[in-house]
C-alpha cells in the first residue's frame, strides 16, 4: 500500500477536517447562535445515533465489507422489543428475545458471506429486506411503536450528565471501545489484515472466517443499541426510517470520514470526523432554511465527490480484488 | 239461504286472502336494485401504507360496508414507495379480477395521475382520499388542507396570546405532498390576517421523528423566543415535541399538529405532549366514502362523470375540549369488527 511522496498526499480525513473547521468557523462568524454552547451540544447529539451505526458500519467496512441490513435491523428489533412490552412478556424476556434476534441476523449475515461466500453486499440487501418484511408483517401491528410511560428507554432518554444528552456519552463510548477493539486487540488487528488482503491473512493463520461472522454480529448489536437510543429520545420508533436516506448517510459519514470502501484501512477517528462534517452541514443548512431536497441534493453532490477522491486515492488492488467487493 | 250466506263468505274471506296476499306481494324495489348494483362488486384501497392509524381506520370501516353489500374487498400496501402503489393500481387494472372501485391516497399531486386515467377508462371508479392529486377523480374524500392549515394557524395564534413573542416556527413534511403544500399555504392566509406574527422558520421535516427533533432542536436554539411550533403530522411531531421538552420549554411553547385522532392523539393532548390537534374525524369521513362507494356503483354513469368534491369537517382539539369521544381507538374498531 506504501506510495513514494507520503509527504506531499493529502489524506483523506485530513482535507474533511479541514473542510469540517473551515464550516464551522464560517458559521461561527456569519451564523448568530452556532456557537453556543447548547448548539454545539445539538449537533454532537443529532449525530450520535448516526455515529453509532457508522462505527458498526466501519468495522465491516475495514474488514471489506458492507452491512446494508444495519437499519432495518435497528428499526425492527427495537419496534418488536417495544410491541413485545405492550403485550406479553416481562421485560427482560422480551430484551432477551430481541437481542437474540439480533444476534442470529448477524451471525446468519455472516455466515453467508463467510462460509457461503456470497457477497456481502447482497447477503445484507436481502436480510434488511427479510428483517423489516417478517417483523412488519408478522410481529408488528403498526409504523410507530411507543416506549410506555416510565419504562427504562424513556429514563435513559431524559438522562442528563452536566447537560449533555445520555447519547453523546454513549456515542464516544461505543466509538472508544471500538477504536481499543481495532488499534490494541490481535482480533482488531485481524480485521486490517483480512479487509486489507483476506487470502494473505487466511494462509498466514488468522481465523478470517470467524472473524468475518463476528463483524456482522458486531455491527448488528451497535444498530440494536442505536434503536434503542433513537426510542430514548422520541419515546417512539416508527419503522419508516427503513425507508429512508438513513442508510446511505451511514455510509456517507464512514465513506466521508476516509474509511476506503475497499477495505482494510480507517479508524474510529474518521468515523467520529466524518459524522462532525455531516452534523456541521446539517445544523447549517437547517439555520439557513434550506429545504429538504436542497439539503438531499448537498450531501449527494459530497458523497459523490467523497467516493470520487476516495477511489482516486484507493485504487483497487487487482491483486486481492474479487468479484462482489465494493 | 245458507248456501248463499255461506258462498258469499266464503267469497269475501277469498277476496280479503286476495287482498293480503297482493299487500304482501307490494315490494320496495329498492333493494332488489341496490343489490344488483354492488353484490359481487370489487372494492380495492391503496393507501400510501397500510401501517398507520388513518389507513387501517379507513380499511376496517370500508370492509365492514363492503362486505355489508356482498362486495369484495381488498387492501393493497405500497408500504409509502410510489412506485409500489403505482405498480399495485396497474396490476389491478389489468389483473382478470378488474376491481370495480379503486380508493386511492396519493402519495403526491402527479405520480399516480396518468394510471389512474387508465383506470377509469378502463371503466374503473376512482375515489381519492385524504391527498388531493391533479387528477379528475370520481370523488375527492379528505381534509381540505388548506382549511386545516387555517385552523392550525389559528390554534396557534390563540395559544401564543397577544402578550407573546409572537414567533412561530413550522416543521413542513416535504416539497411535493398536496398536505404539506396546501396546509401551509393555509397557514400563511391566516397568517397574512394577523401581521405581527411571523414565521421564523420552516425547515422540512420529511414526515420523519427523528428529523422533526433536529430541525426543532435547531430552531429552538436560534429562535429561544418561540411562542408556537406547527408541525404538520402527528406522525413525526412526537419529535418535534422531543426537542421542545429536551429544551426545557414544554409550557412556553405551543405545540400544534393535524393526525388521524386516533386514541394516542387524544393521550398526547391529555399529557401535554401536544397542545392542539386538527384531527380527522374518521368515522364520518369513512362514511362519505362508503356512501360514494355506494353511490357510484348505483349511478349507471361511466366513470370520469361526475368531480364531487366531499371535505371532512374539521376542528382543532386541544386539553380543554378533550371528551371521550374526541378520539377514535383503532385496537377497539378492529376488535370489534372482527
Amino acid at each position: 500500500m506504501g506510495k513514494g511522496f507520503s509527504v506531499l498526499r493529502a489524506d483523506q480525513e485530513r482535507i474533511v477536517l479541514i473542510i469540517a473547521a473551515v464550516l464551522f468557523l464560517a458559521a461561527a462568524i456569519f451564523l448568530p447562535g452556532f456557537l453556543e454552547p447548547s448548539n454545539l451540544i445539538a449537533i454532537i447529539r443529532s449525530i450520535s445515533v448516526l455515529g453509532i451505526l457508522a462505527a458498526g458500519m466501519a468495522i465491516v467496512i475495514i474488514g471489506r465489507g458492507i452491512d446494508l441490513s444495519a437499519v432495518a435491523v435497528m428499526a425492527m428489533s427495537v419496534a418488536w422489543y417495544l410491541q413485545m412490552l405492550g403485550t406479553r412478556s416481562p421485560d427482560w424476556m422480551a430484551l432477551l428475545y430481541a437481542v437474540a434476534a439480533v444476534l442470529a441476523i448477524g451471525l446468519i449475515n455472516g455466515f453467508l458471506v463467510a462460509y457461503a461466500d456470497v457477497p456481502a453486499i447482497f447477503v445484507t440487501l436481502a436480510s434488511g429486506s427479510f428483517v423489516f418484511g417478517f417483523v412488519r408483517s408478522q410481529l408488528i401491528n403498526q409504523d410507530a411503536i411507543a416506549v410506555p410511560p416510565e419504562h427504562w428507554i424513556e429514563r435513559l432518554g431524559r438522562l442528563r450528565i452536566e447537560g449533555i444528552p445520555s447519547e453523546v456519552f454513549i456515542f464516544f463510548g461505543i466509538t472508544c471501545i471500538a477504536f481499543i477493539f481495532l488499534r490494541y486487540t490481535k482480533w482488531g488487528r485481524y480485521v486490517y489484515y483480512a479487509g486489507d488482503n483476506p487470502v494473505t491473512a487466511r494462509n498466514s493463520g488468522i481465523p478470517v472466517r470467524p472473524m468475518l461472522v463476528l463483524r456482522y454480529i458486531i455491527s448488528a448489536l451497535t444498530a440494536f443499541i442505536a434503536g434503542l437510543l433513537t426510542a430514548s429520545s422520541l419515546l417512539s420508533i416508527n419503522t419508516r426510517v427503513v425507508n429512508s436516506t438513513l442508510l446511505y448517510d451511514i455510509i456517507l459519514v464512514v465513506v466521508i470520514g476516509g474509511i476506503g470502501l475497499s477495505g482494510g484501512k480507517g479508524s474510529m477517528r474518521n468515523v467520529i470526523v466524518g459524522a462532525l462534517l455531516i452534523g456541521i452541514m446539517l445544523n447549517v443548512m437547517t439555520i439557513l432554511d434550506i429545504p429538504n431536497i436542497y439539503q438531499n441534493l448537498i450531501k449527494s453532490t459530497i458523497l459523490l465527490i467523497a467516493i470520487i477522491i476516495d477511489g482516486l486515492m484507493n485504487p483497487r488492488d487487482e491483486q486481492t480484488a474479487q468479484q462482489g467487493d465494493i | 239461504m245458507f248456501g248463499i250466506a255461506k258462498s258469499i263468505a266464503a267469497a269475501a274471506l277469498v277476496a280479503a286472502l286476495a287482498f293480503t296476499s297482493t299487500a304482501q306481494a307490494q315490494e320496495d324495489p329498492g333493494p332488489a336494485a341496490y343489490d344488483a348494483a354492488l353484490k359481487g362488486k370489487r372494492v380495492i384501497l391503496v393507501p400510501m401504507a397500510m401501517g398507520f392509524d388513518l389507513a387501517q381506520g379507513w380499511a376496517t370501516y370500508i370492509k365492514r360496508e363492503v362486505e355489508g353489500f356482498g362486495g369484495v374487498f381488498e387492501t393493497r400496501d405500497p408500504n409509502w414507495s410510489a412506485e409500489a402503489g403505482a405498480q399495485a393500481i396497474t396490476e389491478a387494472i389489468s389483473s382478470s379480477a378488474r376491481p370495480d372501485v379503486l380508493v386511492v391516497h396519493s402519495p403526491d399531486l402527479n405520480s399516480y395521475a396518468k394510471i389512474l386515467k387508465k383506470a377509469q377508462k378502463a371503466g374503473i371508479y376512482v375515489i381519492l382520499i385524504d391527498n388531493p392529486a391533479n387528477f379528475a377523480a370520481d370523488a375527492f374524500i379528505g381534509s381540505d388542507w388548506d382549511r386545516l392549515g387555517q385552523l392550525e394557524a389559528e390554534a396557534v395564534i390563540k395559544g401564543c396570546g397577544e402578550n407573546s413573542s409572537k414567533k412561530i416556527g413550522l416543521v413542513q413534511g416535504d416539497q411535493v405532498n398536496a398536505s404539506s403544500l396546501y396546509q401551509y399555504a393555509g397557514i400563511m392566509k391566516i397568517l397574512d390576517k394577523h401581521p405581527d406574527f411571523k414565521v421564523v422558520a420552516k425547515p422540512d421535516s420529511n414526515w420523519d421523528a427523528t428529523t422533526s427533533r433536529n430541525v426543532t432542536t435547531t430552531m429552538l436554539q436560534q429562535h429561544p423566543d418561540i411562542c408556537g411550533i406547527i408541525d404538520f403530522w402527528d406522525g413525526d411531531a412526537t419529535g418535534a415535541a422531543a426537542a421542545i421538552r429536551d429544551a426545557g420549554k414544554q409550557d412556553a411553547i405551543y405545540l400544534v399538529t393535524t393526525g388521524g385522532g386516533e386514541k394516542v392523539d387524544c393521550d398526547n393532548l391529555e399529557s401535554g405532549v401536544f397542545d392542539a390537534v386538527v384531527t380527522t374525524e374518521l368515522h364520518n369521513q369513512s362514511r362519505d366514502i362508503n356512501a360514494i362507494i355506494k353511490f357510484l356503483l348505483q349511478s349507471g354513469q361511466p366513470p370520469g362523470t361526475s368531480k364531487t368534491y366531499i371535505y371532512t369537517l374539521e376542528k382543532a382539539t386541544t386539553k380543554a375540549d378533550l371528551t371521550p369521544n374526541s378520539c377514535w381507538d383503532l385496537k377497539a374498531l378492529q376488535s370489534a369488527s372482527k
